[in-house]
């Protein structure tokens, strides 16, 4: 197993990539509510004492608190799964879009390539509409080797034109939720 | 032990009290107004660069406030919230109880009413006490003002000590006279440099 020092940037987990984007560009607030694929990433926010990290009972709630951080200066990321995304078309066309607030949003794509649970790939099929509707700026990641460019700049992208954006995990770069029955 | 709500505490006025709660700020202090008519008696007030106004958003006063305290952990803040929007969202309390932070007041206005649709009932009319459920949440320093100068007490006490802190207050069902202007935009940027978070 190689050291930290010999690894190369393309050896890093899908996790650690994020973390450290996230880290490069001082996103430290991130509420998230959580998801089983995206575990990995809130156990290192943690173990991080750089990020601010901590359950919110809504995502909803996690949008407001990431709001007001930024107003505030500090810079957040909500993360979700897409059933979350599902509850926030009110809070994204009343309070970060109209206050034009650099939302930065992390949904690991549940209800598809594989789904299990009928409700998740329902509720999955209204998040990209939900998203053209509102004119989100959005990118679906579903390779390892492009990961840190479309999240390193969408991330520098939203802050500078002060819109928010989706970045949605696909099972194929995470391996997603899987079942064996 | 004495029941969290008290058998009749006064119903009183919510622009006296917000007058009452603004003249007690005095370290550029943020307040985040929920909407409806807690945000327009926070306008009717005054101007101040620190307060912020929402639209819509229903209930999340207390999560922005909470992650304007995160972020200014130097800075008071209050999330100035009504009784039906901090139902819709009680969840967040729960989230200020287990993260304590010690900058953060929370006061709710409770007329029992969604005044401003109609005036129809809330939980709180009859059974839901914001004072017993702040508690049940993990914060502990949560009072209900029994009148006026209660009200004043306790939001002194707020601003002094370590919180997180919420006060309830009974209010009558008097609409506001006042609107907030509707420019989402001017308002977000003149609260970021009203808090210095933007030069």
């Amino acid at each position: 197993m190689a050291s930290k020092d010999e690894a190369k940037p393309n050896t890093r987990g899908w996790h650690e990539i994020v973390q450290d984007t996230l880290k490069r560009n001082q996103i430290k607030l991130a509420p998230y509510v959580p998801d089983r694929v995206l575990t990995p990433l809130i156990r290192s926010l943690h173990e991080d004492p750089f990020f601010t990290t901590f359950a919110t009972a809504r995502e909803e709630e996690a949008l407001g608190v990431v709001t007001g951080g930024w107003m505030a200066g500090m810079r957040g990321i909500v993360l979700m799964q897409t059933s979350g995304f599902a509850t926030l078309p009110n809070v994204l066309a009343s309070l970060a879009l109209p206050y034009q607030i650099p939302l930065i949003m992390l949904i690991s794509e549940r209800g598809t390539l594989g789904e299990f649970n009928i409700g998740q790939v329902m509720v999955c099929r209204t998040m990209r509409p939900i998203l053209e509707s509102l004119a989100i700026e959005h990118h679906t990641i579903a390779r390892h080797d492009e990961l840190e460019f479309i999240a390193d700049r969408s991330i520098k992208q939203a802050i500078a034109t002060q819109s928010p954006v989706a970045l949605i995990l696909s099972p194929l770069l995470t391996g997603g939720k899987t079942f064996t029955h | 032990m004495t029941s969290a709500r008290p058998n009749a505490p006064k119903v009183m006025s919510r622009l006296e009290l917000t007058k009452r709660l603004v003249a007690k700020l005095k370290h550029d202090e943020a307040v985040i107004g929920g909407i409806g008519n807690t945000n327009f008696d926070l306008w009717a007030t005054g101007r101040r660069p620190q307060n912020f106004y929402m639209f819509g958003s229903m209930g999340l006063a207390v999560p922005i406030a909470l992650g304007v305290a995160l972020a200014q952990p130097q800075r008071r803040v209050i999330a100035l919230e009504g009784d039906g929007s901090l139902l819709m969202q009680l969840g967040c309390l729960t989230t200020v109880g287990m993260l304590k932070p010690k900058n953060l007041t929370i006061v709710v206005m409770d007329n029992g009413m969604y005044q401003i649709t109609g005036a129809q009932p809330t939980a709180s009319a009859q059974v839901a006490d914001f004072v017993g459920i702040a508690r049940g949440c993990g914060i502990a320093n949560a009072d209900w003002a029994l009148e006026e100068a209660s009200f004043e007490g306790l939001v002194e006490r707020a601003l002094a000590t370590e919180g997180p802190s919420l006060i309830a207050a009974r209010i009558d069902a008097k609409p506001s006279d006042a609107t907030t202007e509707r420019d989402p935009a001017q308002i977000r940027d003149r609260f970021m440099r009203g808090i210095g978070a933007k030069q």
